[in-house]
């Protein structure tokens, strides 16, 4: 989906302001909606690609007027309506007015430290040979799904060298949508600035994406 | 309350254009709370573990033996993650670890332009700058204006390579380790290591900035 998530190279006015002895969390809210979008992986069953494209499909001015853990709210707001575990009159309420949902699961304290040891490996069993190598030259695809990717706009159509194989990985496009891992071979493709960026690039840079199979095709 | 008003003021501004969400995210933990879809035990616990467990220090620790255990240094480039869980760090966001090392000719820097990834088991979660638009648009087209920006210039003629984490890998710079600390402990190199030396946006810092 092309949306204002997909920031790379756009013309953006102003410094990175980066904030000396910045704490983890800047106000109390910030805090709980944090903890509460991790507990509520959970019992809410979806995956890390639905939640982002949960925080990201939305219009641009919207995107770009939240601060990061208002999309993330945002983000969970949307899947838990989705999924009926919350009902929007209750969040005006700020009260349950519907029968709880049953769910599979939920975190207590005892499981914190598993679940975050635990994490989300995305690594699969390869179900067949990876067909690209280290140094092949691939040129990143011209899509653009209304469906999640992660594929950045600013590379494609453009030509890059296979850098690294990076395994099979749970596919991302897929995965967001339901329709199952359907793991892809994963690379680290390297493009030169002057590829991305044209002739004004910095001659010494190149930039990286990692990119699944099906984003790519032979150059 | 006594004096400052104007700072108060001020405050009491912040405070009220946030309220909103301030009043939003209660409303939410309180209907999760009582559908019995969240423990607050489980989200205290999982704020404290960010806030007093994870962070920064975990990625120093893993430098400074890198840079003193050419042994270790040499695992870690090769196979990052379970070099890492050797010092017990593992896990979310952190599941697939790639080490990047930096040489006077090469100059590696991390970004995430789709949204925010970054290595939480080493480098704990990300300060606003590296969510901030300003970042995510400018790292991968102008890195060394984003560099200045943090008053950091890289010599003319250094390649810059950006990682831009668009995958579940997780990437970790491996800063030089500064001239003068040959016989250095690997808990005072440690001192060194600065959460940006790791991301790729500073250096190391100098003997004399801690001794």
């Amino acid at each position: 989906m092309d949306g204002a998530h997909d920031m790379g190279g756009v013309k953006w006015l102003g410094p990175v302001v980066p904030e000396p002895n910045e704490p983890m969390f800047h106000a109390e809210w910030e805090r709980r909606a944090f903890a509460i979008t991790l507990a509520m992986g959970m019992p809410g069953g979806w995956n890390i690609d639905m939640s982002r494209f949960a925080r990201e499909d939305r219009p641009p001015e919207d995107y770009l007027s939240k601060s990061y853990y208002q999309i993330w709210l945002a983000g969970l707001e949307r899947l838990m309506l989705e999924r009926e575990l919350i009902a929007s009159d209750e969040i005006e309420a700020g009260r349950p007015l519907h029968p709880t949902k049953p769910v599979a699961r939920t975190l207590t304290p005892d499981g914190v430290a598993g679940m975050l040891h635990r994490g989300g490996p995305t690594e699969r069993e390869a179900t067949g040979p990876a067909r690209f190598a280290a140094g092949d030259r691939v040129r990143a695809k011209m899509i653009h799904p209304p469906t999640h990717t992660r594929l950045p706009r600013y590379v494609r159509g453009h030509v890059g060298i296979i850098e690294r194989v990076l395994g099979c990985h749970v596919f991302p496009d897929s995965n967001a949508t339901g329709a199952g891992e359907n793991p892809q071979w994963l690379y680290t493709v390297t493009f030169d600035g002057a590829e991305l960026w044209g002739e004004t690039s910095d001659p010494n840079l190149k930039v990286s994406v990692d990119a699944w199979e099906p984003y790519l095709e032979r150059a | 309350m006594t004096g400052h008003d104007h700072d108060h003021h001020h405050h009491e501004n912040e405070h009220s254009e946030l309220s909103e969400t301030e009043l939003r995210v209660r409303a939410l933990e309180t209907i999760l709370t009582e559908k019995g879809y969240v423990d607050p035990a489980a989200l205290d616990l999982l704020i404290e573990t960010y806030e007093t467990k994870v962070g920064p220090r975990n990625g120093a620790r893993v430098v400074a033996r890198a840079w003193a255990d050419p042994a270790y240094c040499a695992r870690l480039l090769k196979d990052a993650t379970p070099a890492i869980a050797e010092l017990g760090y593992a896990g979310r966001q952190g599941e697939h670890i790639v080490a990047l090392e930096n040489t006077p000719a090469l100059h590696n820097m991390v970004v995430c332009t789709l949204c925010s990834c970054y290595p939480w088991p080493v480098l704990g979660l990300p300060p606003v700058w590296y969510k901030s638009a300003s970042y995510r648009s400018r790292a991968v087209k102008d890195p060394r204006g984003v560099l200045a920006d943090f008053g950091f210039k890289l010599p003319d003629g250094t390649d810059i390579r950006v990682w831009d984490s668009t995958a579940e890998i997780r990437y970790l710079v491996l800063p030089m380790r500064p001239v003068g600390t040959e016989d250095w402990s690997e808990e005072r190199l440690a001192e060194l290591v600065t959460r940006d030396s790791m991301i790729g946006t500073g250096l190391a810092k100098q003997p004399h900035e801690v001794s």
